[in-house]
């Protein structure tokens, strides 16, 4: 059976990176991947999710609603707008943080994530709220939500792969000025 | 042999690279750009590689190189075929001599264009095989196929896949470059009885080609990509035949347990009849689960026809499966459930707050929004027309800039601004055009404005690159695809000697002298164009981050409410700058009427 994973966010998040260090790790592991990524026009501030199958018995590169293992929000109103893949039981790591879209601005809209988080309690057993904008402020950059959350994940859950592998894949990534930074990152939530 | 992860698309072009390939030329698209892409990123100099100025100048290049005996390859999306139908038609009578192959990635949903057509129904109108891989690991090796038949059979080929193709990823098994096919280019070998198409020419082509689809359709009902599983599956009285992506979401519904007969079609033209016989044999009912058009199925229901059997065809023309958008592991899933009569579990209750709709928007700091601005401001109280075009300008249509009144396919708004301003004179009309649109498109249609004595203003929007499709050079950039730095081709230049007077450049951040600018062209009779040059954000260094001084801020919320920028939000009611998103392009400061915008820190 296959591990599912989704990514989602908003264009410009950086959830691109996060799911490239998954399948890359998988890889290093002999572990068969596949993935699927939003590109296009939803990347100028759409929202944008990226599956990614980690293990055998998967067809479709697209996760099947209600089979995914975990869901990494990077924003909050994301994390419910993909509930509906979660599995039960499900584990999901969500970033406080909302991304206000335009048309809530201009609307007068005051769409702040909280009741977001809160219905996502309510709903899920195995939720896990990064507080980013603190966590960025400590390791001093706002860069490294990905990997951020991608270490809690994988503290959190099970998904075949260790914290070590995705190290690695840091490493053979990342350019080497960001290594410490994105280490401290992926071990900052334990 | 070697395992990659890859997405779809560089397996693609990983495969044309296997196949030997010597040519490679296209126009950027979504969802086909990244076949290309990765051809000249991984190219060791051995293979010609251009980015043409569309998809019909980049299928004739291919041509003229497969007549040369180069195997050739031309990569586009389904649009981009419409403009290449011209020679794509003609060359199939002509045929090549060395493999050909015409990559077009169609796009259901459509996620990001602007049709729902199928490159399968162009294959049977333009009588081009078809080859239609389900996942990325196919894409490579089929496309290796793809390029041997081509050669085989003297004609081009399509390679078409759908976007959850295209931008799937998967780790897979690909050659190392010692295992790529090679071979000696015999050059181009004149012969007009061959190369010159004519009335008869074309007559006696048309025959053979008819016959040796008739071959074709043989060949393919024994090429192992067109198969049924399970190999015995003579018990079954229901079947599903299927393709592409929509094969994966077919097998993610079935299992052994609960398995149907299934025909994957790999060659939807020429169609694998007696294959197709062989699947037909004793089922009573078949569900054809596709994207798109209903190929497969108007080809089974032609088969049972002309075989006179009995077998009820089940598909989009039965409403079994939706006519119009992309399929999902869901909705196959539900249709299958249908088909066996079964009952599907009730999707949970929604009770989840209303989530925040996401449109796509012009990115903070966008040179767009600033030119958008300019001439809305400029011609306030005015009757205008504003015609927008294809690109990442045609987000300009958004409110609160709300400047796109028609947009169609590329190049178009200049000539559909003229077939309106014809009918209303007392309109100002305008007409927006990328760079990159321009060079495709754009040129022909501002000859004919000139020529035909419209009255319009164009405004080329000249930000260095083609952002929509991820950022691609043309011939306004002055790079290409093979690294060389070439000369720029001045698009005022071509303005000018096209004869028109009045042509000026301007920087669009510059707002106050935009808007400025923008009223006094306009007031000029005839054909006059403004360029608004301001590079795409996503392609230079910011320049800084604006602030909002609190104690100048008054809440008035013009910033917000004019401009749409995605760096000023709401914060506890009080617009506020996001210093994550904000560039620093500065035309919050001119808009604000309280000078309660500044530059904050700045990059210089
Ligand atoms: C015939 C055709 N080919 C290709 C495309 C894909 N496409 C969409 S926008 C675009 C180019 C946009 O570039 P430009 O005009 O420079 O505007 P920008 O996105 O830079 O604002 C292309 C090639 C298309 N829609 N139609
Ligand atoms: S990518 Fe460039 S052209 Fe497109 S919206 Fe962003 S800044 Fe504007
Ligand atoms: S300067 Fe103003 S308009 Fe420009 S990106 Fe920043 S907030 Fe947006």
């Amino acid at each position: 059976m296959s591990k599912n994973i989704i990514l989602c966010g908003v264009g410009g998040q950086g959830t691109v990176l996060a799911s490239k260090l998954l399948s890359a790790a998988s890889m290093a592991k002999g572990l068969p991947v596949k993935s699927a990524e939003t590109i296009g026009m939803a990347q100028r501030g759409g929202s944008v999710t990226s599956h990614i199958r980690i293990g055998e018995g998967a067809y479709s590169p697209l996760i099947p609603m209600g089979k995914a293992d975990v869901i990494i929000a990077f924003e909050p109103a994301e994390a419910v707008r993909m509930l509906p893949y979660l599995k039960k039981d499900g584990v999901i790591i969500v970033n406080s943080r909302p991304v206000m879209p335009v048309t809530a601005a201009l609307g007068g809209s005051d769409y702040n994530g909280t009741e977001m988080t809160e219905y996502l309690s309510k709903k899920v057993g195995s939720l896990t709220v990064v507080d980013s904008d603190k966590a960025c402020e400590e390791l001093g950059s706002s860069k490294i939500i990905n990997v951020l959350l991608l270490g809690a994940a994988i503290s959190r859950c099970d998904i075949g792969l260790l914290k070590e592998d995705i190290r690695s894949a840091i490493g053979r990534i990342v350019p080497e000025k960001f290594h410490s930074l994105n280490f401290r990152a992926l071990d900052y939530l334990g | 042999m070697s395992k990659e992860f890859l997405m779809g698309n560089e397996a693609i072009a990983l495969g044309a690279m296997a196949a030997g390939v010597k040519v490679v030329a296209g126009y950027p698209g979504t969802p086909s750009t990244e076949v290309l892409e990765t051809i000249a990123k991984r190219n060791d100099g051995s293979i010609y590689v251009e980015w043409s100025i569309n998809e019909k100048a980049g299928l004739e290049v291919a041509a003229g190189a497969a007549y040369a005996g180069a195997r050739s390859l031309v990569t586009m999306k389904q649009v981009g075929l419409n403009v290449a139908s011209d020679p794509l038609m003609c060359l199939e009578y002509i045929g090549v001599k060395g493999g050909m192959v015409v990559m077009v990635a169609d796009d259901p949903g459509p996620i990001s264009s602007q049709t729902e057509q199928d490159t399968r129904t162009q294959a049977f109108f333009s009588k081009l095989p078809l080859f239609d891989p389900s996942s990325v690991q196919e894409a490579y090796e089929m496309m290796i196929e793809a390029f041997d038949f081509s050669e085989k059979y003297g004609t081009p080929v399509f390679f078409r896949s759908t976007t959850r193709v295209c931008h799937g990823y998967a780790s897979i098994d690909v050659k190392d470059p010692s295992e790529y096919h090679k071979y000696e280019v015999e050059g181009f070998v004149k012969d007009s009885s061959k190369w010159v198409i004519f009335p008869r020419l074309s007559l006696q082509n048309h025959a053979k080609i008819v016959e040796r689809n008739i071959t074709l359709s043989d060949v393919f009902s024994e090429y192992e990509r067109n198969f049924i599983i399970p190999e015995s599956s003579r018990e079954h009285r229901k079947g599903i035949a299927t393709h592409g992506i929509s094969y994966c979401y077919t097998m993610e519904n079935l299992d052994e347990g609960n398995m149907l007969r299934t025909f994957r079609v790999a060659t939807p033209h020429p169609f694998p009849e007696k294959k197709a016989l062989e699947f037909l044999e004793g089922l009573d009912e078949v569900l054809c689960i596709e994207e798109l058009d209903p190929v497969i199925e108007k080809e089974l229901i032609f088969i049972c026809g002309k075989y006179n059997l009995k077998t009820k065809i089940l598909g989009k023309m039965t409403g079994n499966i939706k006519t119009a958008g992309e399929n999902s592991v869901e909705s196959v899933g539900a249709a299958i459930n249908v088909f066996l009569g079964k009952e599907t579990g009730k999707a949970p209750e929604n009770d989840a707050p209303a989530l925040p709709v996401r449109p796509p928007v012009l990115c903070a700091g966008c040179p767009h929004r600033a030119s958008f601005y300019a001439v809305k401001e400029a011609m306030k109280g005015k009757k205008t027309l504003y015609c927008g075009d294809i690109g990442c300008y045609t987000l300009g249509n958004a409110k609160p800039l709300d400047m796109v009144d028609t947009c169609l396919c590329m190049g178009a708004g200049i000539n559909i601004a003229q077939g309106i301003g014809h009918l209303e004179p007392d309109t100002n009309c305008f007409a927006f055009v990328g760079d990159s649109t321009f060079f495709a498109s754009g040129i022909t249609g501002v000859i004919n404005a000139f020529y035909n004595q419209a009255n319009m203003t164009l405004i080329v929007l000249d930000n260095s690159t083609t952002a929509m499709t991820g950022h691609q050079p043309h011939p306004g950039t002055g790079k290409t695809m093979m690294g060389e730095i070439v000369s720029k081709v001045s698009i005022e230049k071509i303005l000018r000697a096209i004869g028109l007077e009045t042509v000026e450049t301007v920087d669009p951040l510059k707002l106050n002298e935009a808007i400025a600018k923008v009223k006094e062209v306009a007031a000029k009779p005839g054909v006059k164009a403004i360029i608004f040059k301001s590079p795409c954000v996503a392609i230079i260094k910011p320049t800084g981050k604006n602030i909002i001084d609190p104690e100048k801020c008054t809440n008035c919320k013009s910033c917000i409410k004019k401009l749409g920028c995605p760096a000023i939000i709401l914060k506890d009611g009080r617009a506020a700058i996001d210093e994550t998103l904000c560039t620093g392009c500065g035309i919050c400061s001119d808009v604000c009427p309280f000078g309660a915008i500044c530059g904050g820190e700045s990059n210089e």
